[in-house]
């Protein structure tokens, strides 16, 4: 019988594993360092944060794996022997396959600070970062503040699980605006507005310099570049992105650029050698989406795709329309196509913008000032539906088409005020256009 | 503080005249009850509650064993008709019972006489103390949000012994209002003026039950409306449950009572009701005229027409979370508590097993009720239709309703009696499942397994096991509490009542991958 074997039980590996096995029983070995049974890192947060346990964090229960007969091992791979098919383990173990599908994520990124590896120094990504932030901040009186570094998603959820526990956040963000190498400057600015309500000390436009120790080699202070000012603290958390966590496939035959490069098959230059997730770097990009993509749900796709082709029906990745979401402290954004920032859009996008004059809340639409065909969409404080977006990306639908049908795309919960009437009207006064917003119809939203 | 210690409180004994009136009232045959209570209560001394209590019921068991000695003898001597005779003397109902209304009449002291102030001790006192912890939150909690920082981290609400004291603390009330009733008598005092201004009548435990339930409703509402504030669905269920509870479960029954009606709660409908068919219930029904025929026929609607109507409509939801009293108090008492119930799928099992056990428990009770209503016969197939209501009264009724349903909340989350024990919430369940518009649709593909939504449902619901297949959640169970579509960090959940077409729908590939390997997988 085949032996598949997949280093990494994140969500790429774990998918992986699970079509394959509903397409076929072939012998299937999971192999990570980080825990025995998968859980769902996006969810770490919620442990520190106390709305949840460990135990919640896993999709599936711990019989689960047996008895669809998944073999999960616990084991840092130090190197792959890629002649004779087989894994050498940290322990001196090895374990041999028949076809290796590597799924082993990302590593947080480390610029070479001064002081860098100090002790409470740590990323936020692995179940590990997060038994550290609790030895190392467990409360305010042993952590009297903590310094974030890298203003992305993972800096400002970090910001929010600390400040659960009442420490002092200092949040040191290299661009001028919160993430607005992504975001426009309107939802940018309301997001910076946000962090500063959190009672989180936002410093924009700051970089970090070194990282000064105590004489227990434990973290002191930070030195910020531009101001030379000394910032007291117990943890720093160094959360400027993160790169594929492929140190173990160095000195390989395997092609590598920044990740594990792989062709629209996930197929890497060896053959029966395949990369999904975080750590596999296109060779082209597909679309507008970057080589290599971090994201949960694009982990998600390759794992259903790479089983595919395990599974004798060779398959070629293809994502669909871009959409993502996060939620920054209180406040939840989705976006469904491209909405480029001021910084990165091009000349034919055009924005529409809309803001709830109190409340945070607002969306930005980028549509082709020449074709009016709708590009994408970012709401904040709005829920919309992934399914009715799919749609208009897949039709190229024009930017009038989707304000006319807004209501059909609404996805917050029942009894929620709208704000589509808004909208519209504004859109309406801006553009000179007369778009009657149309009903909600059930019979729109379903025949798709 | 005051209010369990107010038990403690107040002296009962009664004067001879007040013993004679109540033994007629009560028309007791026995001559030794009356001589054994005598000597046992009518006293100037000062007994306290328990004393008080043990008393009474020795003097009803020293009576009734007195007469189950003369049956024996007689019994043995074949002197049947002598032996027939004895058993009018008997007394029977619950010792606990008879010894709760005598203390009634018999309590003394600063409770019984100082009722106001009494009630603002311990009521008021508990009720300014529960909101001067809550209202702060407006502040504490920050900006409107999810809140839920810390909640594994509290003793209160993580099992830990705070936890496990509110879980004794309610088991015992149950226990009491069920069974000791004798020996809250004194919270009852407290309740008597507002019971004599609505109903006319003195308060019995089941109004101080009411009334507690009311006000804890209300006081945790509070709760509700501060930590949900920024999400209307929650505003507008809670403010539902709150309404149908005090309003139709509290004080139309109360006033019907003042107009010599029938004591009916127009809301609570059959299985859950489980004495609507009872003998004792119709026969009253039919002896109050045309209102109690009105009450028989809208208690059937409720069940038959109604209820089946809504379901199909709304889901299950505009019952058990917007209506339903025991689901009231879950949502408002029980909230904390929601993230304690088991999502194991061994849970679901035993789930399924017990709430469909009692479904035909009740059923069959009901059969046996009906029969005995219609052909006089008070037994069926050799099993007495008392015995099997009785049982059902004990065990489902006080027990798992009660005791379980409520005690265990701080153990193992707020629903359950409505996830493991409600006969209705199993049939409405049926309906749900099988024919209806409602469903929890899963926003395509934005799932990203964190597990909020199942840790908080409180019905035990693994709703990331659907969400993160963009699967939509159609459970017989789901109360339709929202809370998952409101702990969800990423907009992945919506309650909605669409068409049925497409409601259920299996997936495999997710919204967002290639659109042909979706076809591919997902229709083959």
């Amino acid at each position: 019988m085949e032996h598949i074997v997949i280093i990494g039980n994140g969500i790429s590996g774990v998918t992986a594993a699970r079509h394959i096995r509903k397409n076929s029983d072939k012998k299937i070995t999971i192999v990570s360092s980080e825990n025995k049974y998968f859980f769902s890192r996006t969810a770490l947060m919620y442990i520190y944060m106390g709305h949840m346990k460990f135990e919640h964090t896993q999709p599936y229960e711990n019989w689960f794996w047996k008895k669809n007969n998944i073999e999960l091992k616990k084991g840092y791979v130090n190197s792959v022997n890629f002649d004779k098919n087989l894994l050498e383990f940290s322990n001196g173990e090895i374990l041999s396959f028949d076809k290796l599908i590597l799924a082993t994520g990302s590593k947080p990124n480390k610029f070479g600070w001064p002081g860098q590896d100090l002790n409470g120094v740590m990323g936020m990504y692995h179940k590990q970062d997060l038994e550290k932030l609790e030895k190392f901040a467990p409360n305010n009186t042993v952590c009297k503040r903590a310094v974030i570094v890298g203003g992305g998603l993972i800096g400002i959820e970090l910001a929010e699980m600390l400040r659960s526990r009442k420490i002092p956040v200092t949040f040191l963000v290299r661009e001028n605006s919160f993430w607005d190498g992504v975001l426009p400057v309107q939802e940018s600015e309301m997001i910076n507005k946000h962090i500063k309500e959190h009672h989180i000390d936002l410093r924009l436009n700051t970089n970090l310099k070194e990282i000064k120790s105590d004489e227990f080699g434990q973290v002191k202070s930070v030195i910020i570049e531009e101001t030379g000012e000394e910032v007291l603290c117990n943890v720093v958390a160094l959360t400027a992105g993160v790169t594929p966590n492929i140190n173990f496939l160095k000195d390989s035959i395997i092609e590598l650029g920044r990740g594990i490069k792989v062709n629209r098959f996930l197929e890497t230059n060896i053959p029966n050698i395949y990369a999904i997730g975080d750590c596999a770097e296109q060779h082209n990009a597909i679309g507008q989406r970057r080589n290599i993509e971090a994201v949960w749900y694009t982990g998600r796709m390759m794992g259903e795709t790479i089983a595919q082709t395990i599974c004798n029906n060779r398959t070629e990745y293809k994502p669909g329309h871009w959409f993502n979401s996060a939620k920054f402290l209180d406040i939840e954004y989705q976006t469904y196509g491209w909405v480029f920032s001021e910084r990165n859009k091009k000349e034919n996008e055009t924005y529409f913008q809309w803001q709830h004059p109190k409340e945070n809340i607002c969306i930005t639409l980028s549509y082709d000032n020449i074709s009016r065909k709708f590009l994408g969409i970012n709401t904040f404080g709005i829920r919309m539906r992934h399914e009715f977006f799919d749609n208009i990306l897949t039709e190229k639908q024009s930017v009038e088409y989707v304000l006319k049908h807004l209501a059909d795309a609404n996805f917050d919960p029942e009894f929620y005020k709208l704000h589509e009437t808004k909208i519209v009207e504004k859109f309406n006064k801006e553009n000179g256009t007369n778009i009657q917003l149309k009903k909600k119809s059930w019979k729109r939203i379903f025949s798709s | 503080m005051f209010f369990v210690g107010s038990i403690f409180t107040g002296s009962f004994n009664l004067k001879q005249s007040e013993l004679d009136t109540f033994l007629k009232e009560q028309n007791y045959k026995s001559k030794v009850i009356k001589g054994t209570l005598e000597k046992a209560v009518v006293t100037s001394e000062e007994i306290n509650i328990f004393q008080f209590s043990s008393r009474v019921i020795e003097a009803y068991e020293t009576s009734n064993n007195y007469y189950d000695g003369l049956i024996t003898k007689y019994d043995s001597e074949k002197k049947w008709d002598k032996k027939g005779e004895q058993y009018q003397y008997k007394i029977f109902g619950k010792p606990h019972s008879l010894s709760f209304m005598l203390a009634k009449k018999a309590g003394k002291g600063f409770a019984p006489d100082n009722t106001t102030l009494m009630w603002f001790l311990t009521f008021g006192l508990g009720i300014i103390g529960a909101l001067l912890f809550i209202v702060p939150d407006v502040v504490l909690l920050g900006k409107p949000g999810i809140k839920n920082d810390g909640i594994f981290l509290n003793a209160a609400t993580n099992r830990g012994w705070i936890g496990w004291f509110a879980f004794v603390f309610l088991v015992t009330f149950y226990i009491l209002l069920y069974f000791y009733p004798d020996i809250i008598v004194n919270w009852v005092f407290l309740v008597d003026p507002i019971s004599t201004s609505i109903s006319g009548n003195p308060a019995s435990q089941w109004f101080l039950y009411g009334f507690l339930y009311c006000v804890v409703m209300s006081v945790m509402a509070v709760r509700m409306y501060i930590k949900y504030r920024h999400n209307k669905y929650q505003i507008l269920r809670t403010t539902s449950v709150l309404f149908f509870q005090i309003v139709f479960a509290f004080l139309i029954p109360e006033i019907l009572v003042r107009f010599e009606k029938p004591w009916y709660d127009f809301k609570n409908a059959f299985p859950l009701d489980y004495d609507f068919f009872f003998k004792w219930n119709l026969d009253e029904l039919i002896a109050s005229g045309s209102f109690g025929l009105f009450i028989l026929v809208w208690g059937i609607l409720l069940t038959v027409v109604v209820v089946p109507i809504m379901v199909y409509f709304f889901g299950k939801r505009w019952y058990c979370s917007w209506v339903c009293g025991c689901g009231g108090l879950a949502e408002t008492l029980g909230d904390p508590y929601r993230q304690l119930s088991s999502k194991t799928l061994l849970s679901w099992r035993v789930e399924r097993i017990i709430i469909h056990s009692v479904l035909i428990f009740v059923l069959v009770m009901t059969g046996f009720a009906l029969y005995t209503f219609f052909y006089g016969a008070d037994q069926v197939l050799g099993i007495k239709t008392q015995t099997i209501q009785d049982i059902y009264g004990f065990l489902i009724g006080s027990i798992f309703a009660g005791v379980i349903g409520t005690g265990f909340y701080p153990i193992f989350g707020n629903r359950v009696w409505c996830r493991f024990g409600c006969p209705l919430a199993a049939y409405l369940g049926f309906i749900q499942r099988f024919k209806s518009r409602f469903r929890i649709t899963t926003n395509g593909g934005q799932c990203i397994s964190c597990g909020n939504c199942s840790t908080y449902c409180e019905q035990g619901i693994d709703v990331r096991a659907y969400a993160q297949k963009g699967e939509n959640i159609v459970r017989s169970s789901c109360v339709g509490c929202g809370i998952c579509s409101a702990v969800c960090p990423r907009g992945v959940l919506k309650l909605e009542n669409g068409p049925e077409k497409g409601r259920i729908n299996p997936t495999e590939i997710l919204l967002g991958n290639d659109v042909d390997l979706m076809e591919l997988v997902n229709n083959k």
